[in-house]
């Protein structure tokens, strides 16, 4: 019911595609889809180090396991959304925080860049800690 | 003859439609016309039945916003070259329903806005007396920028929130809150929190951010939602982990 007896204005429709018409609204819907696959990554890291703590043999178990070729395509596809899910949280980031330093406002491409350069050292920290 | 372009201009009718549907014109493409040039040459040369909201013609009243070519505008600051050859679509504001044409019902808008209590609030009035209440240049710059909404709604039409749920306070209007909050003369940023904190407050946004991207003045509403946003937690935090006295 698109128009009140008593009510002569049009109310259109909201479709339930409306997120497909506009490339910014379906970045945004992928964006929130994203969120499912950061909760997925986080349980299955979990599932790893409890696996770790189990010992050797659930060790090489959740190996095999996380080699089977189901398991791989979905973490592939987890990790694509979690560089999309980092990229557009990192842009957004400026427009919600107003950083001042000695009066001045700090520019957004100083916030993003320093974003950028925490995940960075961080990598860095992780990769010198399992590659060591 | 002057080249022309051509413009699918939604009708609705109320006492005849049903449904809106679509009128096509052709109009003189010149460089320096409007969208809204191209409107009222309809309405004045073409056809004097057609219905669309405009008064200043420069950007500052707010008044002719539509949809062109799906995507919300000024249409006093939309130029027809810029879609040249065409065909332009003309359409009425999204998100709101239609009263006939181009004319959508701003009564939605109209009944947000003062609920933010979008005017300065001082727990005690000065009197005139006193003088003003002066404000540095870098007290004015703290909310300048959020002071320079005009009130088109072009920011509901993109929000994609409020098309879903009505019930949304809506880009514009917590900006304006916003504006006021950060304005250094103003004391009521406890009762628009009170308004905002709800969950139709800023917990509505999603942060999808086409409000900012269509808004003509530059206002950045998504970033006014998203500080109010970090406010709001703050002030829960606080009421949860201080004592009344320290809030």
């Amino acid at each position: 019911m698109s128009r009140a007896v008593d009510d002569l204005t049009y109310r259109r429709p909201v479709s339930i595609w409306w997120w497909t018409r506009k490339r910014s609204y379906f970045v945004f819907v992928m964006r929130e889809l994203s969120s499912i696959f950061i909760a997925w990554l986080v349980l299955y890291l979990l599932l790893f180090v409890r696996a770790v703590g189990q010992g050797r043999t659930a060790y090489d178990d959740f190996l095999d396991a996380a080699a089977s070729p189901w398991l791989v395509a979905i973490n592939v596809v987890a990790f694509a959304f979690v560089l999309l899910h980092t990229a557009t949280w990192f842009l957004l980031t400026p427009q919600a925080m107003v950083v001042r330093l000695r009066g001045r406002r700090v520019p957004g491409l100083v916030i993003i860049g320093s974003q950028y350069v925490g995940l960075a050292v961080v990598s860095a920290f992780i990769a010198w800690l399992v590659l060591r | 003859m002057d080249e022309s372009i051509r413009l699918q201009v939604t009708r609705y009718r109320p006492d005849k439609d049903r449904v809106p549907g679509c009128q096509e014109y052709d109009v003189p493409l010149r460089k320096e016309w409007t969208v809204l040039d191209g409107l009222n040459h309809v309405k004045n040369e073409v056809d004097t039945t057609l219905a669309f909201r405009w008064s200043c013609r420069m950007g500052i009243c707010g008044s002719c916003g539509m949809n062109v070519n799906g995507e919300p505008k000024l249409t006093c600051a939309t130029f027809l070259s810029d879609y040249a050859p065409g065909p332009v679509t003309v359409e009425p504001l999204g998100n709101f329903p239609v009263v006939r044409d181009l004319v959508v019902d701003i009564g939605d808008f109209m009944e947000k806005l003062p609920r933010v209590k979008p005017w300065i609030i001082r727990d005690e009035e000065q009197s005139v007396d006193d003088g003003e209440y002066l404000q540095t240049p870098e007290e004015l710059d703290a909310y300048k920028q959020f002071s320079m909404c005009i009130n088109c709604m072009l920011c509901y039409a993109a929000c994609p929130v409020y098309g879903l749920d009505p019930d949304f306070v809506g880009p514009a209007a917590i900006a304006l809150a916003e504006r006021y909050d950060l304005d250094s003369r103003d004391q009521g940023a406890r009762e628009r929190l009170d308004v905002l904190i709800e969950h139709e407050g800023v917990w509505g946004c999603t942060f999808v951010g086409e409000c900012t991207r269509v808004c003509p003045k530059h206002v950045d509403p998504a970033g006014a939602i998203q500080r109010y946003k970090l406010k709001a937690a703050q002030e829960s935090v606080k009421a949860f982990l201080l004592p009344r006295a320290f809030r």
